[in-house]
């Protein structure tokens, strides 16, 4: 408790600080009438989130506008991640990229943003919020049901399947999980789903997740893992234990996942387009900045991709490592 | 002369008694360590099987060996929160020296661990010379390394896999035939030399000096300031060996990851008796609180109990170690 509140105390100083320095940044910018993008995304260190970031970056860079990018250490620094949207809104941002590590811990901001008339796009996971303009996402719901249904070929549509699921508050974590479950549950009678295990996006604890469900259920079948630290934990989990025969399905990208899907210890991997997601974030924030109408949902799109495709340019493209 | 002679046996008698009770938070972690095993062995068939015990004692390597560090400064009264991102940061070091600068292992590997020194080494500079509190001083190290970590790496993994031999030091096996990962080796022979250093060396009896009373020790003719410098850095080459041992596992550096390991360090520290008020503890205490963590984490995977769960269960046990820690003590203070 009194660590939590030192760390809220210093992450507010520090965020004051950095908040001083883009104030006096952004009063010589508005002379030229240069749109500022405050950007507000779940990470930023993982590949996919820099991949985000380099889409938004090129993307802003023709259009004409600055952005700034930031994003919590890990992602279940929920709090964190609120200081940051905090910080963004009081710097009076045209407009607000925003993918909500918890949609309902940030809905007070997003009132504070709408009353402030600043328009918000929501990317990657969706804010459970009426506020934002329009959400540029990944259907996760629909590519983890992608997922399923390859694991389940891939199996002979019977045995043991376990989950490794990189966190249980936020949509990407829920969604890939239930579009998981549910197409598991009405197309696939004779897979038996073990309960999802958490690895909060922590690489090391999702591969001691993986031998774990290894060494209870010798009969596994398949596993899947519901992002990249949570896909390579479960390659690295696998190959620490020894067990052959496991058919294992990932998500996202990554250089050591891909590593993994060539030398088979993963099967294959739903991969997002995180660069069309962060080109995405910057046109929708633009067009709103305009007052252009647009609809609800952008899909970023998906693909699935194993040893027989990674090579094919269209999959090189959106791979990121 | 006979009333002198009263007068030296009493604290002879006192201090036997004193030895013993100080020995019982001990036996009663690795009783409840021995309880715990028995309990999932009994509970789920597939718990007691030589690659789910082998890989429990691997999940408990980079714990174990950030906790064993910690013993030194937590029983001088101090605390070291920075040990988790500075774990990562040192990881990061390790990438740019042996993959960006193609350093040797021989020397890359030694570099690393020596970079985790100096983490401590200006957390006890932090402490001993500007008089920062602990909890303070190694919180804004903390923050730093997690921030340096990220700079320096640009945010982005740095992969080993040019070095094969890298991750060899975690995940190899040194017993030809039997896979049994060099790690868990490393961490008893670490075990083994910092309960020597801690119990037969000035080093350790320093340690215990400052922890139980740091005026009494100043007052002796003992510099506390340069060795409390001393023992912050020494804790901090564990920092550096566990960042190894982590980047050889997972074949990479991670910079975000490490953040909340400081607590499981401390806690499994705590658990094994040592006292956070300073002047009591032991490695083998730390060794077996680091186990139980591991132990409850992968027992009660495999009994597929919710993970949400898992952790109230941790919580719990945290809570019962520390409180039959207080009622002893409060029984010997009677």
């Amino acid at each position: 408790m009194v660590r939590g509140r030192i760390g809220i105390i210093a992450s507010v100083l520090v965020a004051l600080s950095l908040a001083a320095c883009g104030g006096s940044g952004s009063t010589g910018a508005s002379g030229g009438k240069t749109p500022y993008i405050a950007i507000v995304s779940k990470g930023f260190s993982q590949q996919f989130w820099q991949a985000v970031k380099s889409g938004a970056e090129s993307e802003a860079k023709k259009e004409g506008a600055r952005i700034t990018f930031e994003g919590p250490p890990t992602e279940s620094d929920v709090e964190k991640q609120i200081t940051m949207l905090t910080n963004a809104l009081a710097k009076r941002p045209d407009a607000i990229g925003f993918a909500a590590l918890d949609s309902r811990a940030a809905a007070p901001l997003m009132q504070q943003a709408k009353s402030a008339n600043i328009p918000v796009i929501a990317f990657d996971s969706g804010v459970d919020s009426t506020v934002p303009v329009t959400t540029a996402a990944t259907d996760n719901k629909a590519a983890a049901a992608e997922d399923a249904k390859h694991l389940s070929q891939l199996v002979g549509g019977k045995g043991v399947v376990g989950m490794v699921i990189h966190d249980q508050t936020s949509q990407t974590g829920t969604q890939r999980r239930d579009g998981f479950i549910d197409w598991m549950k009405t197309n696939a009678p004779g897979i038996t789903l073990l309960p999802p295990q958490y690895s909060s996006s922590d690489l090391n604890k999702a591969a001691d997740i993986t031998k774990s469900i290894i060494a209870a259920n010798q009969d596994l079948a398949g596993i899947y893992g519901s992002n990249e630290a949570s896909a390579e934990g479960v390659a690295k989990g696998i190959q620490e234990s020894g067990k052959k025969g496991v058919k294992a399905v990932g998500f996202d990208s990554g250089k050591a996942q891909i590593d993994a899907i060539k030398s088979g210890t993963l099967a294959g991997a739903i991969t997002q387009n995180p660069i069309a997601i962060g080109q995405q974030v910057v046109v929708a924030a633009m067009k709103a900045i305009k007052g252009v109408q647009q609809p609800k949902f952008i899909n970023t799109g998906y693909y699935w991709y194993d040893s027989t495709n990674i090579n094919d340019p269209k999959i090189q493209a959106v791979l990121y490592q | 002369m006979t009333a002198s002679g009263v007068v030296t046996e009493k604290p002879i008698s006192r201090d036997l008694a004193s030895t013993i009770r100080g020995r019982l938070q001990q036996f009663l972690a690795f009783g409840g360590l021995i309880v715990i095993f028995v309990f999932f062995s009994l509970a789920s068939p597939d718990f007691l099987t030589f690659s789910n015990v082998t890989s429990m004692l691997f999940s408990t390597v980079v714990i174990g060996t950030l906790a064993i560090g910690t013993t030194f400064v937590i029983i001088t009264a101090g605390i070291d929160l920075s040990i988790g991102t500075g774990m990562s940061l040192c990881a990061v070091m390790a990438g740019v020296f042996i993959v960006h600068w193609h350093i040797p292992l021989p020397i890359g590997v030694p570099l690393a661990i020596l970079f985790g020194g100096v983490i401590g080494l200006i957390n006890g500079f932090n402490v001993a010379i500007l008089k920062i509190p602990p909890f303070i001083a190694t919180l804004a190290m903390m923050l730093a390394a997690q921030g340096l970590a990220l700079v320096i790496s640009h945010s982005a993994p740095i992969y080993f896999d040019t070095v094969p031999a890298y991750a060899a030091i975690s995940t190899g096996n040194l017993i030809p035939g039997v896979k049994f990962p060099n790690a868990v080796i490393v961490l008893a022979a670490v075990a083994i030399i910092a309960a020597i250093i801690l119990n037969k060396t000035v080093l350790g009896r320093y340690t215990y000096s400052i922890g139980s009373n740091a005026e009494a020790t100043a007052l002796s003719g003992i510099n506390v300031r340069k060795w409390q410098i001393i023992i912050y850095a020494f804790a901090g080459l564990f920092i550096g060996l566990a960042s190894v041992l982590i980047s050889a596992r997972l074949g990479s550096a991670q910079p975000a990851l490490g953040q909340g390991y400081e607590l499981q360090a401390i806690a499994a520290v705590v658990i094994g008796g040592t006292s956070l008020f300073g002047g009591k503890g032991s490695i083998l205490g730390t060794v077996i609180g680091a186990l139980i963590i591991s132990l409850l984490n992968n027992g009660l995977q495999i009994m597929s109990v919710p993970q949400e769960w898992q952790n109230v269960v941790l919580g719990a046990v945290i809570l019962a170690a520390v409180y039959t820690d207080n009622i002893r003590r409060r029984k010997a203070a009677m």
